[in-house]
């Protein structure tokens, strides 16, 4: 296996002490691009907060980089779920974006010329050029969640943990981010995202991480994304399952058609 | 003159509560300043029991620190005790203004406060203390003075921490992943309000205090879409309304707190109608 991006041992957390992650042990791969799909309330969100630090475990720890996240928490950036934020905020898409370039230690000071342009280079990479000094409660779903994701750019980190950026975009934007995805594969980057989509899964990850609760399956797509697993993590869910079992079969999955078959 | 140094005074506390005010707004929390300005009571009276006197400075670290205590219980019982936000609020003020009742009618042969001489200073008397120096010579109003001190630190406050007090008010869990402190800014920020509601409330009155630091900020979040212009805007209509309701107070030989209250709802309801994203003209127009 290649170097190791995350590594949590033993995650135990719970709210008000009920247990949402039990025992949860896994190590994702350094360059890779990670799903973490699983049932609605099965611990996702929770998953990419205690890896940001943003929950306390129970019991168990994560190691980013092979670290604790204090040393190296400049080089993991968090795109949050777009429910999480008040879209009323009086504030501009460059404003939010700029936040990715704040530091603890550096609150007080201007940004530099160099904050600005590595700024204005990430809402660029997002497509959001001609919108970057309007207020966000003016954009489309997809738009602010590009917001987020540019605003993750600008922290130009090494792993990216995001939560559903395709929930409820339109295909403009879903296009922005894969070609994104793409890029940042290329240079290296490790992205983990929470998925809601099990059709796609094959088609955008390398790896996947199943989850419910507890860790049903960790490991490449190829040998983790089954009808098994999936059979485990959703339970009696059948819908869900009638609608892949076909993909899962199928290995030959066509990515080459989803151009025909894409919304406009 | 009175007049003057009276809309002064009105625009200074209006200024310094309406931009905190601004940012508790947007933190959905408006109404904090209220629940503070009764909260601090039993800071007041314990700060005169061991004072010994109305001696201002420790009266105002007696009030601030029960500000702060408040909003640590309120934080606690919303956090731990997962209570509502607004209902951990109401919990906290009400027990803390409570328990300040109960010290001045237990120590009422010791303390010489009157209930309404604490939360009700009255804006109209503000001419007559004025601050002499040793020589003679009249600087003017004391409470000019302190309360443009006030101003003058906040402002210091908002300019540096402007960066901190935004991003923790936006996405506060985005700003734990930067690694910035949230509790920090959360404190901070109302650490400056108990100051502020408590050294404003001492001077103009509480319902002045809690109207300047609620309805210009709503006001100006209704007319633009930027922090900036939210924060200006604030500060232009505190000093339309401490202007317009003195005249209107004069006008009608009524009480100027209460005057000044009035106008600044009347913007607030200009701005409803005329808003121009929310506005009740806009909703005809989309029609
Ligand atoms: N702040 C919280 N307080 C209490 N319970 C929570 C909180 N956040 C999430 N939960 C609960 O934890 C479970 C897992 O939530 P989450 O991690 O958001 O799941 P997912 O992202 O997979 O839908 C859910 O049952 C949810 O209701
Ligand atoms: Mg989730």
């Amino acid at each position: 296996m290649a170097d190791i991006a995350v590594e949590a041992h033993n995650l135990t957390v719970s709210y008000h002490h009920k247990p949402v992650l039990w025992d949860v042990d896994f190590q994702l791969p350094q360059g890779s691009l990670i799903g973490i799909v699983g049932p609605n309330g099965s611990g996702k969100t929770t998953l990419l907060k205690s890896i940001m630090g943003l929950v306390q475990p129970d019991s168990g720890y994560v190691e980013i980089f092979g670290k604790p996240l204090e040393q190296v928490r400049a080089r993991v950036s968090y795109v949050p779920q777009r429910e999480s934020v008040d879209w009323d905020f009086p504030i501009s898409v460059r404003e939010v974006v700029e936040m990715g370039r704040y530091r603890p230690g550096r609150l007080l000071r201007r940004l530099d010329s160099t904050d600005k342009a590595i700024v204005r280079q990430s809402i660029a990479r997002v497509g959001l050029e001609a919108f970057a000094d309007q207020q966000i409660a003016q954009l489309s779903g997809g738009q602010q969640q590009r917001v987020f994701i540019a605003r993750a750019l600008a922290q130009q980190a090494d792993l990216y943990l995001m939560d559903e950026p395709f929930a409820g975009v339109d295909a403009t934007s879903e296009r922005a981010i894969l070609q994104l995805l793409a890029e940042m594969k290329v240079a290296g980057k490790t992205v983990v995202m929470v998925h809601h989509d099990l059709q796609t899964v094959q088609e955008y990850f390398d790896w996947v991480l199943l989850l419910n609760t507890r860790l049903v399956a960790c490991g490449p797509v190829s040998s983790a994304f089954t009808e098994d697993n999936l059979r485990q993590a959703y339970g009696g869910q059948l819908t869900i399952l009638s609608k892949v079992a076909h993909l899962v079969e199928e290995h030959d999955f066509p990515v080459r058609d989803r151009s025909k078959k894409q919304r406009t | 003159m009175n007049a003057f140094w009276i809309i002064l005074t009105g625009t200074l506390v209006a200024t310094s509560s309406g931009l905190l005010g601004a940012f508790l707004l947007l933190r959905k929390m408006s109404m904090l300043g209220d629940a503070i300005s009764h909260a601090v009571l039993p800071g007041i009276v314990i700060a005169y029991l061991v004072a010994g006197s109305r001696e201002p400075l420790p009266m105002l670290l007696g009030a601030a620190g029960f500000g702060v205590l408040a909003t640590v219980l309120i934080e606690m019982l919303y956090r731990k005790a997962r209570l509502q936000s607004d209902a951990a609020i109401g919990v906290t003020f009400t027990g803390l203004f409570a328990l300040g009742i109960i010290l001045i009618s237990a120590f009422a042969g010791q303390v010489d406060l009157d209930l309404d001489c604490v939360l009700f200073g009255e804006i109209a008397y503000v001419p007559i203390d004025v601050w002499i120096t040793p020589s003679g010579l009249n600087l003017g109003p004391r409470a000019v003075w302190i309360l443009g001190g006030l101003l003058v630190l906040l402002l210091l406050l908002l300019g540096l921490g402007y960066k901190g007090l935004v991003i923790t008010t936006f996405q506060a869990e985005y700003a734990a992943a930067l690694g910035v402190s949230v509790s920090f800014w959360h404190y901070l920020l109302m650490s400056a309000v108990s100051v502020t509601t408590v050294v404003s409330f001492e001077v103009v009155g509480a319902m002045l205090v809690v109207a300047f630091m609620v309805v210009p900020p709503a006001t100006a979040f209704l007319l633009t879409n930027k922090l900036q212009h939210m924060l200006a805007l604030t500060v232009l209509l505190g000093l339309g309304t401490a202007l317009g309701g003195y005249c209107l107070a004069a006008w009608l030989d009524a009480s100027i707190a209460g005057a000044m209250s009035v106008v600044a709802g009347a913007f607030f309801l200009l701005a409803l109608l005329l808003a121009p994203r929310t506005g009740y003209r806009h909703q005809l127009w989309q029609r």
